[in-house]
């Protein structure tokens, strides 16, 4: 495969967010900023209260460092997907398919927010401070799991980011639905499930898949036996439920695009 | 001979009271038509804001189970479920966040057009605000709080002074929500690109007015201090403190008056800073 045009349309990218230094240093370090809050808001919420859903603020924080490291990596890749709605009500999705390039990766490079890259620092930043206050008996399977599962994350989250962008092709106006289910999720992930209502819990968890993002994986990680009755290798199953839902997202991406018909103007 | 009154209902800046008021009340209404035609958009907002509702709410709940006596920050269950429905439902109402149209108008150098306009800037887009914070409270405060009531206990209120309190409180939230994004809108008259500030503004607004969690968990000095200090925690802290009657009558009064002074506050630096920008504006593009 030649590479060539991504690169320039990733060079493209740097040279135009760079354009203008001092907001994209303000940028760079507000998205950092917002993972920031969101691990404030744990440790404010967890430090209220001994055990929060049986589980103490040290095992929170692993649980929100593997979502934070996770998403922030898909955030930064993929997030930008959501703009597909503004392309596709503009009808500028065109000049994209129109050119003897995949249409995704193109949309990616378009919109990388190298912004962002800050908060992939941060996040796996948390994700070591986590590892590092818990006690946890590393084996093998540990090393490896603990490896895996960020980069499962970001793939789970990256297909839950291109599914929501996707709905623009059915539905232009769907707005802020999407964001239900990619923060959304992020935030889901970022608790222990046990605090959750079980209908909630049952639809967001299992039915989408949440549970297996951080908080199996963290389960695994500290050798503690899940309440909600899962067995210890459910939290081993993070790449695999993380492959289909990407297998899922590729699917309905190829529908979407089968089924975009330009703007009538 | 006798003077016939010929005047026509005119739209002036230094007009009689009653011709201001026509004038404001007509862009209130636009603003009000122009965020109804969105009708889709708010049917997907309005999920979102459940779908959220559930997540905070069920988080929060959790935290006050696992708290041994009075509640986290003072509040009880059914007060924390309230602060958490009534949030996601002002949340549109107020605004935080997605509001660039001043800057953008900078940066292209719309905003000469406004200029010319009778109305100052600051009014005109003052009004269309509260036009889209009363479509907002129509259509937008409803949904979550329903969906909150059907799912959990919530605390009614038990004061008569709550609910007209509430009204004022929100009303006074939009402003001062509204003046905030206004200056920081306005940096880029400076900046050009006001992406920086605005994304400051985002960040803050949010966790620092209370929405991410009620700032009454964090320790008393800081909150006192950022109430006090700051217009943030007048955008969301306090009407849900009002409607949750998390405190006793004077001081849930006395949150208002709070509010009532950052409102001030705050338009009177948006009307400085527009004053200010238009002594050194160049208007963009060609």
């Amino acid at each position: 495969m030649d590479r060539t045009p991504y690169v320039e349309l990733f060079k493209a990218q740097f040279r135009s967010v760079t354009s203008y230094r001092a907001s994209f240093l303000v940028e760079l370090f507000g998205n950092m900023g917002a993972t920031v809050f969101d691990v404030i808001t744990v440790l404010v919420l967890f430090g209220s209260a001994p055990r929060v859903g049986g589980f103490t603020l040290e095992e929170a924080v692993l649980t929100a460092g593997l979502s934070s490291a996770g998403f922030a990596l898909a955030d930064m890749l993929v997030g930008n997907v959501d703009r597909l709605k503004v392309y596709v009500r503009a009808g500028t999705l065109d000049a994209v398919l129109v050119r003897p390039l995949p249409a995704l990766p193109q949309l990616l490079l378009m919109d990388l927010p190298l912004r962002k890259a800050l908060r992939v620092v941060f996040g796996f930043a948390v994700l070591g401070g986590a590892i590092a206050i818990n006690d946890i008996d590393w084996t093998p399977a540990r090393i490896v799991l603990v490896v895996l599962t960020p980069l499962a994350a970001a793939a789970f989250f990256g297909a839950f980011f291109v599914i929501s962008a996707t709905l623009a092709f059915w539905w232009v106006d769907s707005g802020e639905v999407g964001a239900a289910f990619t923060y959304g999720g992020r935030d889901f992930t970022s608790y222990p499930i046990t605090v959750f209502g079980p209908v909630f819990r049952g639809l967001f968890a299992y039915a989408m898949g949440f549970a297996f993002v951080a908080y199996q994986p963290a389960l695994a990680l500290l050798g503690r036996t899940d309440p909600l009755g899962l067995p210890a290798w459910a939290g081993y199953l993070s790449p695999l439920v993380a492959l289909v839902a990407a297998a899922i997202a590729a699917v309905v991406w190829r529908a979407g695009v089968r089924h975009y018909r330009s703007t009538g103007s | 001979m006798s003077r016939i009154d010929a005047r026509v209902l005119t739209i002036s800046r230094i007009g009689p009271f009653r011709s201001s008021a026509t004038t404001f009340g007509v862009l209130v209404g636009s603003g009000f038509r122009r965020w109804s035609t969105y009708r889709q958009a708010t049917i997907a907002g309005s999920f979102t804001n459940i779908v959220f509702g559930f997540l905070r709410c069920y988080v929060l709940l959790a935290v006050a189970e696992g708290v041994a006596g009075a509640g986290p920050g003072g509040y009880d269950a059914e007060q924390l479920a309230t602060y958490v429905w009534v949030g996601q439902g002002l949340l549109a109402v107020i605004g935080i966040w997605g509001w660039t149209e001043l800057a953008e108008r900078i940066r292209t150098g719309d905003i000469a057009a406004d200029l010319l306009r009778p109305v100052s800037p600051v009014t005109g887009f003052l009004a269309a605000d509260l036009g889209r914070g009363l479509y907002a409270m129509l259509t937008r405060f409803t949904p979550p709080v329903l969906a909150g009531a059907i799912f959990f206990p919530l605390h009614t209120p038990a004061r008569w002074q709550t609910i007209p309190l509430f009204a004022l409180s929100v009303i006074l939230a939009v402003v001062v929500c509204f003046a905030c994004r206004y200056v920081v809108n306005a940096t880029a008259y400076w900046l050009q690109d006001a992406r920086g500030p605005i994304m400051l503004w985002t960040l803050g607004s949010g966790v620092l007015g209370g929405l991410y969690f009620p700032l009454r968990l964090l320790p008393e000095w800081m909150t006192v201090t950022l109430w006090l200090a700051t217009p943030l925690p007048s955008l969301l802290q306090a009407p849900l403190d009002v409607i949750a009657e998390r405190d006793p009558p004077a001081l849930q009064a006395g949150l208002v008056v709070v509010q009532l002074f950052w409102a001030v506050a705050t338009l009177a630096l948006a009307a400085a800073v527009q004053r200010r920008a238009e002594r050194k504006l160049v208007v963009q593009g060609g």
